[in-house]
């Protein structure tokens, strides 16, 4: 993929750490199609960065930045171009995933799309003026919305595409030509989970056209990052996905120790894989009893809850708080496991292996469920990778696609565990994928009790690491180490780097570029959630309104994740 | 002549007490769940902490059927119509509980996206603080309104002197 964007583009700069290959603004739509064209079928990201008051000087002040992985999805491959002028031809002809992430970069760095069909905002509110990741933006100006946008536009959009209204030449849209009722499903909805809007035209109980609106737990994640230090950072990634925020924790770490070229000590990556299975487990067990109550299966709540309960006893002993961890730090962790820590998993783990039979039990061979769930809002394995869908959503359509098989990190190759796969995509494949995945963490969980290797948790290395606290108060060397910790933060040299890990929900990855100091210059997420909503209207048009609700549970959508 | 002059003394405070007595023990909570601190609500509502013991478990999704707001959540400035409309919605007696950091004042996102607390546009009762609050916070907290009720009137109109920003806009 790389050589033969190489061979087609011989001037194009290329930097080896971070894959990355420069090109030329009036090439990338061509390159890109190329890179397509060769086997890079899943676009992970699109991204622009501002150069605004960089430490290296730069050609121009916006980048555009493409990720694109190959379909043996051991190659991945960064597409760079510096713009002129804020704007590009957009690539959503190409991928069906880039329609929503180009909105993004509209919408946050105020660059014009050609040809993309619909570039509004996503994130912030209709009313919002400005584009506030832009480095002369002020982080704190808000701006008051006084009213929700009526999606009308959008909709017509909709029903032009499938015939059911007409436009005349001055744009204006014709009456349906069906009966239409239109509501509302959303954002205070039980289902929606108080923060997607889906804008349904609806035929009787059949979905005729859907419109999602997002951003309404849009936070400034991004914004914020860069007026922070990276390790200040962590707890703001633990409420990306706040159901398994260790998960988060650690995909910003590894990043940040990947930039920084330092290896964990053994006994560290054990810690680190195991939590994050068990929040992996815990985020599956709350998606899949949100799910179950939407289907009106209420006991599995219980059933599936209760391990949720006791696994945040664990965190709390651990880490010191039930849902927001912070437990990573750059280089190591917050705390080393406490004594009887084992007992107390052991103890979890049996009452998930419960809790998932006695809620198996009763949906398994369920004849309603299965109805219910079975062929219903299918996504095609093809579809899927185009839409740019990752983790259990894209397994459960039949890609055997695991980062931690893929390319393993932290000794995944060396556990043993069975990348679980579905074979049609729909509501039921995801769903019994989640609970598959389950099983087979615990497994992982097992293999790794017992085996945790002896020895310190953090790297040895007084430029990232804070020194003991006895050190602290008695030499100078201790206090003086401590104070540029905690107010210059850790010096990250200046680059830029994408890496991502296995999360609950997928392909989570961060983008980073620092430029010398201890606060990034950007910080850009790769949200699983963000590109498995932009999927939904995909999926649920056609069916019936009772069905997109439960599809909705299956993709699971963690708000903090996808609006960040 | 007696009864009119006794009238209103007397009945009105014993039916207040009656009333609220009933009131203390069958709040429909609407959760206005955003965030993690929905999570935690739904570990409130779980059966190890169980809301129900308090007779608020019958959590409503219409604010016409409900009386107890709980924001669990960050609200944005996209948010807050929303929020302001729900809660207008809600009929009177109504009470306000601004669950975690990000209700009560925008919390550590003080940024260009978030509300800087529920405050600013809705009538609070009572804050929560904690980041997400554990919930025995929330527990707590739902037992500050059943206290706080027993203090007022059939009579009262809530929260009239209230003005958000949203409220002229």
């Amino acid at each position: 993929m790389l050589k033969d964007v190489q061979k087609a583009y011989p001037t194009a700069a290329f930097i080896e750490k971070s894959n990355t290959l420069i090109l030329d603004e009036k090439d990338i739509f061509d390159a890109i199609q190329l890179v397509y064209e060769k086997g890079g079928e899943l676009l992970l990201d699109i991204t622009v960065i501002d150069y605004l008051d960089y430490v290296l000087p730069q050609p121009t002040r916006f980048a555009l930045v493409y990720i694109i992985r190959h379909i043996n999805f051991k190659e991945s491959i960064i597409l760079k171009s510096f713009l002129n002028e804020p704007k590009c031809s957009s690539i959503s002809s190409i991928y069906k995933a880039a329609n929503w992430l180009e909105r993004e970069c509209y919408d946050q760095y105020g660059i014009i799309f050609e040809n993309h069909p619909d570039l509004t905002r996503i994130l912030n509110h209709w009313q919002f003026e400005g584009h506030p990741l832009r480095k002369d933006y002020p982080i704190t100006k808000g701006q008051l919305c006084t009213d929700s946008v009526d999606l009308m536009g959008a909709m017509n959009e909709r029903l032009l595409e499938k015939g059911i209204v007409t436009q005349d030449e001055e744009g204006n849209y014709s009456e349906p030509n069906m009966d239409l009722m239109f509501i509302n499903v959303g954002p205070s909805h039980p289902a929606t989970h108080g923060t997607i809007r889906n804008f349904c035209a609806m035929d009787g109980e059949t979905l005729i056209a859907n419109v999602s609106e997002i951003g309404y737990l849009h936070r400034g994640f991004e914004k914020s990052c860069e007026n922070h230090t990276y390790n200040q950072i962590i707890p703001y990634t633990d409420r990306l996905d706040y159901c398994s925020a260790t998960t988060n924790n650690v995909a910003f770490a590894k990043t940040v120790e990947e930039i920084l070229e330092v290896q964990l000590p053994e006994r560290a990556i054990s810690v680190r894989v195991l939590v994050m299975e068990l929040s992996r487990i815990i985020n599956h067990l709350v998606c899949l009893a949100a799910q179950l109550v939407d289907m009106g299966a209420l006991t599995n709540y219980w059933y599936l809850y209760n391990p949720r309960e006791s696994a945040y006893a664990f965190f709390s002993k651990l880490t010191g708080a039930r849902l927001t961890n912070s437990y990573m730090r750059i280089g190591g962790m917050s705390y080393d496991l406490y004594e009887g820590y084992e007992e107390d998993l052991k103890q979890i783990m049996k009452e998930i292996e419960e809790g998932v039979g006695t809620a198996l039990s009763l949906v398994e061979h369920n004849r309603i469920f299965q109805d219910r769930t079975q062929n219903i809002c299918s996504v095609s394995a093809k579809d899927a990778i185009n839409r740019g869908l990752s983790g259990p959503n894209l397994r459960a359509s039949g890609v055997n696609y695991d980062m931690r098989t893929a390319k393993p990190y932290y000794h995944y190759d060396q556990l043993d565990f069975d990348v679980v796969l579905g074979s049609v995509g729909d509501i039921y494949d995801r769903v019994m994928v989640r609970f598959e995945e389950i099983k087979q963490s615990l497994r992982i969980m097992k293999q790794i009790l017992g085996n945790i290797p002896d020895g310190p948790i953090c790297v040895d290395n007084p430029s990232i690491i804070l020194p003991e606290k006895k050190d602290v108060y008695g030499s100078i060397e201790g206090a003086m180490n401590q104070f540029k910790l905690i107010y210059e933060g850790v010096k990250v040299p200046a680059g830029e780097y994408y890496s991502s890990i296995e999360a609950t929900n997928g392909e989570l990855g961060f983008y980073i570029v620092s430029n010398g100091t201890g606060y990034p210059h950007k910080v850009k997420v790769r949200a699983p959630s963000f590109l498995a909503m932009s999927a939904y209207t995909s999926m649920v048009e056609g069916t019936m309104l009772a069905d997109a609700i439960l599809n909705l549970g299956s993709i699971n959508i963690i708000a903090g994740e996808m609006d960040r | 002549m007696g009864v009119e002059l006794l009238g209103d003394a007397v009945v009105t405070t014993r039916l207040d007490e009656a009333v609220n007595w009933a009131r203390e023990s069958s709040l429909w909570p609407f959760v206005f769940g955003t965030a993690c601190c929905a999570i935690e609500f739904m570990s409130t509502a779980a059966s190890k902490h169980d809301i129900s013991r308090f007779g608020a478990e019958v959590v409503r999704f219409s604010p016409r059927q409900a009386d107890l707001l709980i924001v669990a959540g960050t609200i944005s400035y996209k948010q807050a119509p929303i929020l302001k409309q729900i809660y207008d919605q809600m009929p009177e007696p109504k009470w306000v509980i601004s669950m975690g950091a990000c209700a009560c004042s925008g919390g550590f996102y003080d940024n260009y996206t978030t509300l800087q607390g529920i405050d600013e546009i809705i009538p609070v009762d009572v804050y929560v603080a904690g980041c997400p609050p554990r919930p025995e916070s929330v527990l707590d907290a739902l037992l500050m309104i059943q206290r706080e009720l027993q203090k007022d009137s059939l009579r009262k109109e809530v929260k009239k002197d209230f003005t958000g920003r949203l409220d002229n806009a």
